[in-house]
């Protein structure tokens, strides 16, 4: 078959004993074909790294396939000696990485870590070696690619890593490279840069890549065949358009359908209700080093620079922005979990930055927090009603009438109110959350603080997160303060948005407007880089299928 | 500015650091110097025999114990800064000359424990990794985590039972056998065997710690994404040990060995002590015994000294293995 | 619990440890009954070797070995207990308060601590023991005072993982106050790494305390392993046993106590049970 690169034929890799289910991947059938772009899309734990991992034999030791046939080359990869797979991996199948930064070695040049590429595969002298991988550092478009062979990974961006792992990946002209979501750890406007060279240099030198992702939007930017995988297995396997556009497995469509769209909801009119949350001139800077004894010279981070908003009762206000630029730093200020260098935080009309310690306990009731990290917003040596309780309680309500209260906001928050007698690390991620948001709403806030809450979580998952927190806000009227990096969430969730970038505010408005009419050309470029913004996420009904877990 | 030149700078102002810490101890010592009983008056007066309260008056004018404790304090740190660390009456010598002639017995078992205790443990923890759960790693790991239960004391004493008594291999005691007047390479290789015993007992510990070290830092790097890169790549598993794991591996057990130079200075009071090795160890272990407090104090001074430079040289060092070292 | 026996239980090393460990506690609290008296006392011939009258033989001065064997583990333990407790509790709150304020607190807290560690802790030990006296309660803070600095670094790198955490961010939001955070949120989570050190800590200070007696520092009223050994070191051409035979006491104890200390990481900290 000429037209096939890589054929896997009933692939099934087995879970050591204990496992949640037998097979990490289980009976896969796939094929790559030169000059295309396979994106292998599905949740956490849906096999699809085993499977790509499976094809360059870098399977974890406790991991084996035990079925199955990997076609490369007239060879059946699972068979073949070491010393040939060898031979296979970097010069005719070549890997990238989701993480650039740990997947270098931090003691070695980028240029030596390109070299030993070749210094594997070829006999080609040192001079002439260098001067390949100059070329290749250029066209992966590094700048100064001399300095950057001779630089250390942590001299680089993020981006700048991601490009030397994909100039590596290259630099023998492989047929197949296989990339292991490589933007996840990128922020948006570099996924979008790293996204084109991808596709750039595969058109160029007709490679066949396969795609590991977990981010439909990304899909739809690059993919020229989608396989979808769930549970270890294929479910759906066809041409890009179709799939994204004319699903046929009810899993397909429910995960489609979990995708926000770019295209702002419509929005109830807040302007009559009165402001709860003023934010003026807040400032917040960041030395680190210094300190008392003056050991180093202080760099100083201006993590916030005059950030004014405010926020009416029962809006949502976006603010978005991508890592470092300040947002979580403004959000930690308002709730005073870091102390602002300057300004002023109003809530109905009291400065909350003046307050004293013990004044501001009076106030912490009315504002809460919903956290990031699932895993790590919740205290593990505390049962759930506990936990949930621990609010009221230090706010002076008796132990047996806040654990009562824990169990109905259990329900409230769709968890089953027997689940209070149990410890956080037997729950699931969105499960936690939830947890998270009985524990914040335990004492009565008016207003919610929300720190990329659903960024933790697998597509379907942070779907019915988002809207446990709809149904939430409107229940209770809440004012909520939504921090977000996804335009995508932002633009689902949010009455009007304020976009960050090196701790300033750069555009404000109302979602609609900002997101049919931006005007600061950062905007544009954020909006831009949202992968799969031409996509017209089709209306696939709620479909079943995914699940809380 | 060149790399080189950013060394020095570095240097430079790690030894300005260091004065705060030297000046702690200098205060410290002077504290525990009232807390010992009686003063150098008292001292002196039983050195001499005679003690009528005039004569103690005025030994007490003369060296100023009559001040204010802070105007003594002064003076003393004045003193201490200028090196002059005080007088020896049991040795009838200046402190600092009767360190200066016993440092560099110390420092040439420092070094020979050094180099032994970081090679070996370097090597053997290299290979226990290697082949993880096999005979050769329990072997080495049973062994390293006895030595590392090990007293120093009794170590040395049994070696001389083996090596000494039993088979007459090794010289017990001293450095050097000085009835023979040795000269030239003779000399050395006459040191050379005295040090064996006592370089052995004072590197046990330590090596038991750095193989342990070096194992465990392996075993993590092993696990780390570079090394998946790596064999993405092509590379072999032989290389890979080598050129990648090795080389990250040996960081922490170079922190390690800085970490516990001064705990070294301690063990050679005790293996000096158990050898009669003529160093800064045995003397303190006499000056105990005289209750020389000045002398004490003195080693104790110098040998923090040592631990700061040899700390500093020890981070000079990690300059050239880690690049992500920024020296700030 | 159950899980934390299993846990344990998976490292045999750490089982045989216990076993050791148990019989040493054994029989340093039943001394008094198994050699009844003073085991400075005389009770034979000097110069009896082992496996004779007496079990390990007499020394120089015809005193039981197997009496003041038992009788120095007794010491052994104290001092090795006490002395641990005394810098973890320390360590703990100096630590705990650094890693949890930060800033200036910190900054004032670790100088103080790297001060301590830059001090060759053997000879500063010497030094704190040879100026204040040899009594075991001067030994026990010589120990004390020369080990909490690693402690402490430990205790305060914990704690600034730990304030970062999210669920310590919620109960500062949640208004709850310092204190409280700090004892009953931080601490417990932290409390697995401590007990694990602590319990490292422990053969440390049996080694630190047997070489101050050996060097002649220990105190005189108390029989010690180390001042055994350097009673016995000039007659160790006629009589080696006399040091052998409490340095294999030492060489155990300190064995099966830091045994018994990783198979509490292994239980405590379930991160590395995968390896």
């Amino acid at each position: 078959m000429a037209d096939t690169l890589l054929d896997i034929e009933g692939l099934t890799v087995d879970l050591p004993a204990g496992a949640d289910r037998a097979h990490a991947v289980e009976d896969v059938n796939l094929s790559l074909r030169p000059n295309e772009i396979l994106c292998v899309v599905g949740e956490s734990g849906s096999g699809k790294s085993v499977m790509a991992r499976t094809v360059m034999g870098l399977l974890p030791p406790r991991l084996h396939p035990s079925a199955g046939v990997v076609r490369f080359e007239d060879k059946n990869l699972l068979e073949v000696p070491p010393a040939y797979m060898r031979e296979v991996r970097g010069e005719r199948i070549s890997m990238i990485f989701q993480e650039p930064m740990t997947a270098l070695n931090p003691l070695m040049t980028i240029g030596d870590q390109i070299d030993e590429m070749i210094e594997t595969h070829s006999d080609l002298a040192r001079p002439k070696r260098f001067e390949r991988i100059v070329e290749i550092l250029s066209d992966v478009r590094l700048p100064e690619p001399e300095r950057i062979a001779h630089a250390y990974p942590h001299e680089l961006s993020g981006g700048q890593r991601q490009r030397a792992m994909i100039a590596m990946a290259l630099i023998l002209e492989p047929a197949i490279v296989i990339a292991d979501e490589p933007t996840t750890a990128l922020d948006v406007t570099t996924q979008a840069q790293i996204l084109a060279l991808i596709k750039d240099l595969q058109a160029e030198r007709h490679t066949g890549v396969m795609f590991i992702t977990h981010d439909f939007g990304v899909v739809a930017e690059i993919a020229d065949r989608v396989a979808v995988m769930q549970h270890g297995k294929v479910v759906e396997f066809a041409e890009a358009g179709e799939v994204l556009n004319r699903a046929r497995h009810p899993y397909t469509r429910a995960l489609i359908a979990a995708v926000p769209s770019l295209v702002p909801g419509r929005r109830d009119d807040v302007k009559i209700e009165p402001v709860v949350i003023d934010v003026r001139d807040l400032d917040k800077r960041y030395s680190s080093g210094g300190g008392l004894f003056g050991r180093k010279e202080a760099r100083v981070v201006h993590a916030a620079k005059s950030v004014s908003f405010t926020i009416r009762r029962g809006e949502t206000l976006g603010l978005v922005g991508e890592s470092g630029s300040g947002k979580s730093t403004v959000a930690r200020c308002v709730v005073r979990l870091i102390d602002a260098d300057g300004g002023a935080v109003e809530l109905d009309g009291t400065d909350l930055l003046v307050l004293s310690k013990r004044e501001m306990n009076l106030y912490r009731k009315r504002i809460q927090m919903i956290f990031q990290d699932p895993f790590a917003s919740l205290n593990p040596r505390l049962k759930v009603d506990r936990l949930i309780a621990q609010g009221p309680v230090i706010h002076g309500m008796k132990l047996e009438d806040a654990i009562e209260r824990a169990h109905e906001l259990l329900r409230l928050v769709g968890l089953d109110p027997r689940a209070a007698d149990r410890y956080p690390h037997e729950f699931s991620g969105g499960q936690r959350q939830r947890i998270g948001i009985a524990r914040a709403l335990a004492l009565d806030p008016e207003v919610l603080i929300a720190d990329e809450p659903v960024s933790a979580l697998d597509v379907s998952v942070q779907a019915q997160v988002l809207e446990l927190l709809a149904d939430i806000r409107k229940q209770f009227h809440l004012t909520m303060l939504f921090i977000t990096h996804d335009l995508r969430v932002a633009a689902h969730v949010c009455d009007s948005v304020a976009v960050m970038r090196f701790g300033q505010i750069v555009e404000y408005g109302s979602t609609e407007e900002l997101f049919t009419n931006p005007r600061h050309p950062y905007t544009r470029e954020l909006l831009n880089a949202v992968p799969g913004k031409e996509w017209d996420i089709p209306d696939f009904v709620h479909a079943a299928g995914a699940d809380d877990d | 500015m060149s790399l080189a030149r950013k060394r020095v700078h570095y240097a430079g102002r790690r030894l300005a650091q260091a004065v705060p810490i030297v000046l702690g101890i200098v205060v410290m010592n002077f504290l525990l110097l009232q807390l010992a009983p009686g003063d150098a008056a008292d001292v002196l007066a039983g050195e001499a025999g005679s003690a009528t309260p005039e004569y103690m008056a005025m030994l007490r004018e003369r060296f100023g114990l009559d001040q204010p404790v802070w105007l003594q304090l002064l003076i003393y740190v004045k003193n201490i800064l200028s090196l002059d660390l005080g007088f020896s009456f049991r040795h009838n010598m200046p402190v600092l000359e009767l360190i200066m002639e016993r440092l560099w017995p110390t420092l040439l078992l420092m070094g020979a424990t050094l180099l032994l205790s970081v090679g070996v443990g370097i090597l053997l923890g290299l290979l226990a990794a290697a082949r993880v759960n096999t005979w050769r790693d329990t072997f080495i790991s049973v062994l390293a985590i006895i030595s590392y239960a090990t007293p120093l004391f009794w170590v040395g004493l049994m070696l001389i039972v083996v090596f000494s008594l039993k088979f007459d291999w090794l010289p017990a005691t001293g450095m050097e056998s000085v009835a023979m007047f040795y000269e030239g390479w003779d000399r050395v290789v006459d040191i050379a065997r005295h040090l064996v015993l006592p370089a052995i007992t004072l590197s046990l510990f330590y090596l038991a710690l750095y193989t342990r070290l070096m194992r465990a830092a392996m075993l993590e790097q092993y696990g780390m994404d570079y090394v998946v890169t790596a064999r993405a790549k092509g590379v072999t598993e032989q290389r890979i040990t080598f050129k990648h794991v090795v080389r990250n591996a040996v960081l922490p057990v170079v922190t390690m060995a800085g970490i516990q130079v001064g705990s070294l200075l301690g063990g050679s009071v005790v293996v000096e002590s158990v050898f009669g090795w003529p160093g800064l160890g045995l003397l303190a272990f006499q000056s105990l015994f005289a209750r020389d407090f000045n002398l004490l104090l003195g080693i104790f001074f110098l040998s923090a000294c040592l631990v700061i430079l040899v700390n500093l040289l020890v981070d000079l060092l990690y300059t050239f293995l880690d690049p992500r070292i920024e020296m700030k | 619990m159950k899980e934390f026996w299993k846990r344990f239980s998976r490292n045999k090393g750490a089982v045989i440890g216990l076993l050791v460990l148990s019989l040493v506690v054994i029989l340093a609290i039943t001394a008094g009954f198994i050699f009844p008296g003073d085991p400075f006392q005389s009770v034979g011939k000097p110069f009896e070797p082992p496996f004779g009258e007496f079990l390990f033989g007499t020394d120089t001065l015809g005193r039981d070995v197997a009496a003041g064997i038992v009788h120095g583990a007794r010491t052994s333990l104290l001092i090795g207990l006490i002395a641990t407790v005394l810098a973890v509790g320390v360590a703990t709150i100096i630590g705990g308060f650094a890693g949890y304020y930060g800033g200036w607190i910190d900054d004032i807290l670790m100088r103080i601590t790297e001060f301590f560690q830059t001090i060759p802790s053997f000879i500063f030990a010497l030094v704190l023991v040879a100026i204040l006296s040899a009594q075991i309660e001067n030994i026990v803070f010589a120990i004390a005072a020369v080990t909490w600095p690693p402690i402490t670094r430990l205790v305060r790198g914990e704690f600034m993982a730990m304030r970062n955490r999210e669920f310590v961010q919620a109960c500062v939001v949640l208004g709850m106050n310092d204190l409280l955070i700090i004892f009953r949120e931080i601490l417990p989570n932290t409390l697995s790494p401590i007990i694990v050190t602590g319990s490292l800590m422990v053969a440390t200070a049996i080694l630190i305390e047997s070489a101050l007696a050996f060097l002649g520092l220990g105190d005189p009223n108390v029989m010690s392993w180390g001042f055994m050994i350097g009673a016995g070191r000039t007659f160790l051409r006629t009589a080696w046993w006399l040091c052998a035979i409490p340095g294999i006491a030492i060489l155990l104890t300190v064995l099966a106590i830091n045994l018994v200390g990783e198979g509490l990481n292994d239980a405590l900290n379930p991160r590395l049970r995968n390896q």
